[in-house]
């Protein structure tokens, strides 16, 4: 059984399709990043998995349940980690923690709440309050607050936004640490290096699934063709470049330019005659990156933001 | 499992609700500290019965008769006299620059009259631009008048007749023989200051949260409505029982209003009104989207209501339609209670339909709060 399976998802605003007909599968213990621009409906996709938005269109289960039927059920089974700190600023650590700890019924709640709160590393931190935690250990908080339920599944909103990269690689440890014993984790990020920790990801692109399967799959499957320029003038070399048929993106990195098209006879004859042009000019195959990736699929999605 | 309702979640919201209470202490002080100030301010400075009001008196002649006639005025004490005014017009002046409320004139031909038993006639004029300022004072009017007119002559006529003239003068009002504003003010205001906190505070209440951003976690974890809407209210109407004890013992000792009822039978009413004022206020926060809004719909209440009860203005004073209207709030209701079961000594057969409103207002708030309250965030 999947711990999430859905299909054909819409959910409007308005006349405003904010998710359209979104399907998704993801197996049990797996490790699942949600990528996409702002906007995209990364936050409304989840919110619909767990049970806070009820879809326009389209079915299906989470953890076995009916997202339709059965979201309270669902609301016991998984955790959800939004994207904003929303735990109370205005109560402690401790107190925000027995707070969900009564919620859900854990007894005893002490034992629970001094547990966590060992594993979190803040016991001696214990009564201040939430709201006077840097960043980084809001987030963990958070994390703690949400896993405390033990859920089967965890629902995480950009976990990692505004947060320092020491804490983060400290965040994904934690949750290949959480998935090994069997927990399924849906993330929705920005960052690249973060989806590339993630067994699967899903890309979506104003309400619509563009692509999903292994980091490998994506790039493979984006049929993207790169070439790296080196030489002197690049500034030039990338003016130069720029727009002619063929050529879908010119990145400075570095020394280098990376010039990216799915077109490659086209990418190829456009880059010949910039050679020919540009003395001292050097080529040399590159491998597509899945930032290349992202950024072909953004712009080739048309805004419905406007 | 229970998923509909469940006690350990309730105590988990009730739990949350107090500490939160406790860590705004601005807002708590407030809740405890106005109650009192406004019964303070408001009890003084409300008087519906106004007394010694400036009076200008147009007397031509100085003959017996208007003497006695003046000082009966006077002894009501609704009127003092600042004035001796030489002309009508001149008295009339005063009134139109709201020196005096009231001006008394007593013709020349007065004295005659009377002597000859040929209707005397005195004129007063109110200033009534404040009608209930001046309603006492017109009220006693034409008794004192003519006691004061008996008295006068009695002191010429014969022994017998002297003592049938020696009359006191009677205001008889009933449940407040003294006519002291405060007995009526201060029954109503407990009423008013409940409402002015109960419904504001609690109209906040999930509105906060949304604007917080914690609705969003709330919703995503294991709470009922029912749940959430009573771990809302009820640390309310514990702060309710509080401010209520506040205004009652301030009632006794600052203002020495009697208390004729029965204590636990007020104290019952009470909270059914209190409970009735919170289930409305959360209803008003399922429907607010921001604080702001809360505040402008608490307000958009509060004034008519104010208006309309019976509390700034006599109730049966008013006009038919606005009668009916002032039958929607549940203040209209209190006030009734309170003010029969501290000032009469009702009974709860006197006072049953006024509870039974109450408790109908209680079963449509929450009723209406728990199916306006959105388990989604669509």
């Amino acid at each position: 059984m999947n711990a999430i399976d859905v299909h054909g998802l819409v959910k409007r605003f308005g006349d405003k399709t904010v998710v359209d007909h979104v399907t998704m599968a993801v197996a049990e213990g797996e490790i699942v990043g949600f990528l996409g621009p702002n906007g995209s409906g990364k936050t409304t996709t989840i919110r619909i998995m767990c049970g806070l938005l009820t879809p326009d269109e389209g079915e299906g289960t989470v953890l076995g349940f009916n997202i339709r039927t059965d979201s309270l059920r669902i609301k016991r089974e998984v955790g959800y980690m939004t994207q904003k700190f929303s735990f109370y600023e205005d109560l402690t650590i401790g107190e925000n923690l027995e707070f969900v700890a009564r919620l859900y019924r854990l007894k005893p709640v002490g034992e629970y709440v001094a547990r966590t709160l060992e594993e979190l590393g803040l016991t001696s931190r214990r009564d201040q309050l939430a709201g006077t935690l840097s960043g980084g250990w809001k987030q963990r908080l958070a994390l703690a607050a949400c896993i405390m339920h033990k859920p089967k599944l965890l629902l995480l909103d950009e976990p990692t936004a505004g947060v320092d990269p020491k804490a983060r690689r400290e965040f994904w440890d934690e949750i290949h640490r959480l998935a090994s014993g069997g927990l399924t984790v849906l993330v929705s990020t920005h960052y690249m290096d973060e989806a590339e920790r993630c067994h699967r990801i899903s890309y979506i692109s104003y309400g619509k699934m563009l692509a999903t399967g292994t980091v490998a799959e994506v790039v493979r499957n984006a049929g993207l063709t790169t070439f790296i320029v080196e030489g002197p003038h690049l500034d030039r070399v990338a003016a130069a470049l720029d727009g002619r048929p063929g050529v879908d993106q010119v990145a400075p990195f570095g020394a280098t330019l990376h010039v990216v098209g799915s077109d490659r006879k086209k990418l190829e004859a456009a880059l010949a005659d910039v050679e020919k042009e540009h003395k001292g000019v050097t080529l040399t195959p590159g491998e597509t990156s899945l930032e290349d990736v992202f950024i072909q699929f953004m712009s080739g999605s048309k805004d419905n933001m406007a | 499992m229970n998923s509909v309702f469940s006690f350990a979640r309730l105590g988990a919201l009730l739990i949350k609700e107090f500490i939160q209470m406790r860590r705004d202490r601005i807002t708590f002080a407030m809740m405890l500290g106005v109650p009192l100030m406004q019964l303070v301010l408001f009890g003084f400075a409300i008087n519906n019965d106004p007394k010694s009001l400036p009076t200008a008196l147009v007397a031509i002649s100085n003959d017996q008769y208007t003497r006695a006639m003046v000082s009966a005025l006077q002894m009501t004490g609704y009127y003092h006299f600042d004035y001796v005014a030489q002309s009508a017009t001149e008295a009339e002046a005063l009134m139109a620059k709201g020196v005096v409320s009231f001006v008394v004139t007593i013709p020349a031909d007065f004295a005659r009259r009377v002597e000859r038993g040929d209707n005397p006639q005195i004129l007063i004029e109110a200033d009534a631009t404040d009608p209930s300022a001046a309603s006492g004072a017109v009220s006693t009017l034409s008794k004192v008048a003519s006691q004061a007119l008996l008295r006068a002559q009695g002191m010429q006529a014969t022994a017998a007749e002297s003592a049938r003239g020696q009359l006191q003068v009677v205001v008889h009002q009933r449940y407040n023989p003294e006519g002291v504003s405060q007995y009526n003010i201060v029954p109503g205001l407990l009423g008013v200051i409940l409402q002015m906190t109960m419904v504001m505070m609690t109209a906040m209440a999930l509105t906060r949260e949304t604007e917080r951003g914690t609705m969003e976690n709330l919703l995503a974890m294991p709470s009922s409505p029912a749940e959430i809407m009573l771990g809302k209210v009820l640390p309310f109407l514990v702060v309710g029982a509080v401010q209520m004890v506040v205004v009652l013992v301030a009632a006794k000792l600052l203002f020495s209003v009697p208390f004729v009822g029965s204590l636990t039978l007020l104290l019952s009413a009470v909270l059914v009104f209190v409970l009735a004022l919170v289930l409305l206020g959360y209803t008003i926060s399922t429907m607010a989207r921001s604080q702001m809004q809360a505040m402008q719909l608490t307000f958009f209440f509060f004034l008519p209501s104010i208006m309309l009860s019976g509390f700034m203005f006599p109730y049966r004073g008013m006009p038919g339609w606005a009668q009916v209207l002032g039958e929607i709030f549940p203040l209209t209701y209190f006030l009734r209670i309170t003010r029969a079961v501290m000032l009469k000594g009702a009974d709860f057969h006197a006072i049953g339909t006024e509870v039974g409103w109450l408790v109908l207002f209680v079963v449509v708030f929450a009723g209406t709060a728990l199916l306006r309250f959105r388990r989604t965030l669509d």
